[in-house]
């Protein structure tokens, strides 16, 4: 008897188990590039790294550090290194150990693997050294505080070096990594399955046993299939579909302000356009122009109220938005009186917009709101790659750009302000903000980082090479029985927590 | 007859060294640096430089081409910078899906698009030729995304019959398969549907005029025997060579269809390699694409050839 029951109750056991499998099904805005962390590029891929490849450190939904693969990192005195501890017991999905070696390959890989998109996030680490298995010492040629932020994302991802050597480029075909979701199948442009990798160091908080990712670009039909049941969570829904999304009490909805910004980029000496350009010949024109924007009104008009309006580089949901120096009233009466003080009446300019609904809608709103300061603006659209080109070239007056945002300001900041940053379109050059810039980067310690941001905010609001506009914020939708689901500022779907009831 | 054969294969070799050249030279139109888009957001100068070296962006143009050619001609189609996968690997698993889609738009526009030509030119003036009309006037003026999106809210999200959106294989589960194809293929059809309805209508109205159909009524056959034997017999022939024409165009068409319904096929391919300036692939897809169309014309001719005698003179 025992022999037929037990058996049985195991059959049971199983049957009940497999039927409680929990399969979470994500609807992507954009199909992501390849999944090698060195090589990937797009935002919509770091949403499927988070749960294919742990990195050191991770953020918490208050943008502050926290331990993933590594538990403990301290600065070395001078701020040039920093030494990382490494968590014990961890596995690759091979069945490999993760130790310091393999954080030291990893490095090594994302600064010199041909074609690397890594290599630009932490150029500034000079020597990987391992001290112990446990042990990893990065060292750097100059103090640079927002390296730690940088192992926060693809940075940071360590990969499995036997499968990385045995794989080449095509690693991306099959990433190996210690995340708490293993590799499973990837149909270009139809789906990316991940299952549950039982031998992860905190696999307890993973309650999904099966996650599948599925590009849908139209944001429509991506409500549509969420709608349907097709879709359990889907991420970026659109700011015109949030009302609606709200109202239904067959959807939950959760939405945070991200870490991205868009602003106006004015080209004050990249080329002889600006020579020609009226906003580049006198600062009093450009505090016009911005003193005649009212930020609310784009957001309430555009956005209907669900982005936020700002003034800086940072949202002033951020720790590091520098307070002293809040978003300024319109008054088209001072705007005036400026343009009157620098001597010229009725300024013509273009504003540079890649094409799109969302961005011509807030350039027309801004065309509008100038005009009555005596502003006229024409509105150029441009597809967007060729618009970078053009920004590069300094073929533009302004140009309406956006930037997704990093986790330190530093990643929002210095590329497109520094006298040399890559990024610096308009060419603003500044001793001051180039020597606040270098103090932000050379301590680790909040309040005197924040000092030096103060500094900047003051320059910058008074030059006004980059009027900043407003923040986008993330929105998600959701089928009512997922729970757990945090919303975090960078806009990644971090699995821990999410549970199907 | 083996020269004429001969003769019309090596003429498409020029034709499909031709077509190389303009589809290498798309690229060339299309604005915007593709360094520069390759290189995202951080746009690392030395990042840059290196994918100008990878991807032959530094040589000259006609270098590029002949480097490219030299690979093609090795079976080579080059590799997808997005992706990092062989161009070839990703056509020769996107092709069959949106032949599927294309094939079975062509059917339901034939079992739907001809009865209906059929029939309105039989019952010509009454309500039932109007109503054609009007269907067929709506296949061809409604944009396929709105009526895609339509029918996704309808059959979807309030009736629940359908899935909204995805792909399953034929192999895996032919029932699935049927599913997730038969929205997208009744959306790309409409428009097939109504100029096959509306070709059909004509030709049988010229036909049901002519003397050899009043000569068969005459004759005292029944009118079924009439329209199905006789007329329609005729009718069809040009609405066959149209066939042909029209599934060309529904594999183009399906661009837009596999774009709303996320159909992992050829034309979401070639859309996404266009925004993300994925150059070895858009030359890679309407290199094939271009080549595919060659050959078919090819057999087309040399059918054409066998069948009718006096070409063979």
């Amino acid at each position: 008897m025992k022999r037929v029951v037990l058996p049985l109750l195991a059959l049971g056991l199983l049957t009940s188990a497999a039927s409680a499998q929990q399969n979470l099904r994500i609807g992507l805005a954009e199909d992501p590039d390849i999944l090698d962390p060195t090589l990937a590029r797009t935002f919509v891929g770091r949403i499927v790294f988070m749960g294919l490849c742990d990195k050191l450190l991770d953020i918490d939904k208050d943008l502050k550090l926290v331990p993933q693969l590594a538990t403990e990192w301290s600065w070395s005195p001078d701020q040039t290194a920093v030494t990382f501890k490494l968590r014990q017991g961890v596995k690759f999905h091979d069945g490999e150990a993760m130790d310091a070696e393999a954080v030291r390959y990893s490095l090594d890989r994302h600064l010199n693997l041909q074609g690397s998109f890594r290599r630009s996030e932490i150029n500034v680490v000079k020597s990987i050294d391992v001290v112990d298995p446990r042990t990893v010492k990065v060292s750097m040629g100059a103090p640079f505080a927002p390296l730690l932020a940088q192992f926060t994302d693809r940075a940071g991802m360590i990969l499995s070096p036997k499968a990385a050597k045995d794989a080449g480029t095509s690693f991306g075909a099959k990433p190996i990594c210690s995340g708490p979701y293993k590799f499973v199948e990837r149909v270009q442009q139809d789906r990316i399955v991940v299952e549950k990798f039982k031998e992860h160091w905190n696999a307890g908080a993973y309650h999904v046993d099966r996650v599948t990712y599925l590009p849908i670009v139209d944001g429509t039909v991506r409500l549509a299939n969420l709608r349907s049941g097709q879709l359990d969570l889907l991420e970026r829904l659109q700011a015109s579909d949030v009302a609606e999304v709200k109202k239904d009490s067959k959807l939950k909805f959760a939405s945070l302000t991200g870490l991205g910004y868009t602003g106006i980029t004015i080209n004050v000496a990249n080329g002889d356009r600006a020579k020609t350009n009226v906003l580049a010949k006198d600062k009093r024109i450009r505090q016009a122009l911005e003193l005649s924007i009212d930020r609310d009104a784009i957001n309430q008009v555009v956005f209907t109220g669900e982005f936020k309006a700002g003034n800086q580089w940072v949202p002033p949901t951020n720790p590091w938005y520098v307070k002293s120096a809040p978003i300024p009233k319109r008054d088209v009466a001072k705007a005036k009186d400026l343009l009157k003080a620098a001597g010229v009446t009725n300024p013509s300019f273009t504003l540079m917009v890649p094409t799109g609904n969302e961005a011509q809608q807030v350039a027309q709103v801004v065309q509008s709101m100038v005009k009555e300061s005596g502003f006229d603006m024409k509105i150029q659209q441009v597809e967007f790659a060729t618009s970078l080109q053009s920004a590069q070239k300094g073929d533009f007056d302004a140009f309406l750009i956006g930037w997704s945002g990093r986790v330190d300001p530093d990643g929002n900041l210095t590329a497109f302000i520094a006298c040399d940053g890559g990024q610096n379109d308009g060419k603003f050059c500044s001793p001051q903000v180039e020597a606040a810039l270098k103090d932000t980067r050379s301590t680790s310690d909040f309040e005197a980082r924040a000092l030096a941001y103060e500094k900047i905010a003051k320059v910058l609001a008074d030059e006004m090479p980059r009027p900043y506009l407003y923040h986008p914020t993330w929105f998600w939708a959701m089928n009512p029985k997922v729970d757990g689901f945090i919303p975090v500022p960078d806009g990644l779907i971090r699995l821990s927590g999410i549970k199907m009831n | 007859m083996l020269t004429y054969i001969i003769r019309r294969i090596l003429i498409s070799i020029p034709t499909i060294v031709f077509v190389s050249i303009v589809v290498f030279g798309l690229q060339l139109l299309l604005p915007g640096d593709p360094a520069l888009a390759l290189a995202g957001e951080e746009r690392d100068p030395q990042l840059i430089a290196e994918l100008r070296r990878i991807y032959h962006l530094d040589q000259p143009i006609w270098r590029q081409y002949l480097i490219w050619v030299g690979n093609v001609l090795q079976g080579n189609l080059g590799e997808s910078i997005r992706l990092k996968m062989p161009v070839g690997d990703l056509v020769t698993a996107k092709l069959p899906v949106t032949m599927q889609l294309a094939s079975m738009a062509i059917l339901i526009a034939t079992c739907v698009g001809i009865p209906m030509g059929i029939v309105s030119a039989v019952k010509k003036e009454t309500i039932l030729d109007y109503g054609a009309n009007v269907v067929a006037l709506s296949g061809i003026s409604v944009p396929s995304f709105w009526l895609g999106i339509m029918m996704i809210l309808l059959f979807s999200v309030n009736l629940g019959w359908l899935p909204a959106s995805g792909f399953v294989k034929p192999s895996e589960s032919l029932s699935q398969n049927l599913k997730t194809m038969i929205m997208p293929a009744f959306v790309l059809s409409s428009v097939t549907t109504a100029i096959f309805m509306r070709h059909t209508r004509s030709a049988m109205l010229a036909v049901l005029r002519s003397d050899y159909v009043r000569t068969a009524r005459a004759k005292g056959l029944r009118e079924p025997r009439v329209i199905f034997r006789h007329a329609l017999r005729n009718a069809i022939i040009p609405v066959v060579t149209l066939g042909a024409i029209q599934l060309g165009e529904l594999m183009s068409g399906a661009v837009l269809t596999e774009q709303i319904f996320t159909i992992p096929g050829f034309g979401k391919l070639i859309v996404d390699a266009v925004f993300n300036r994925d150059y070895a692939v858009v030359q890679g897809v309407v290199l094939c694409t271009a080549t595919g169309f060659i050959f078919l014309n090819l057999c087309a001719d040399l059918i054409y050839f066998l069948v009718n005698p006096r070409m063979r003179g």
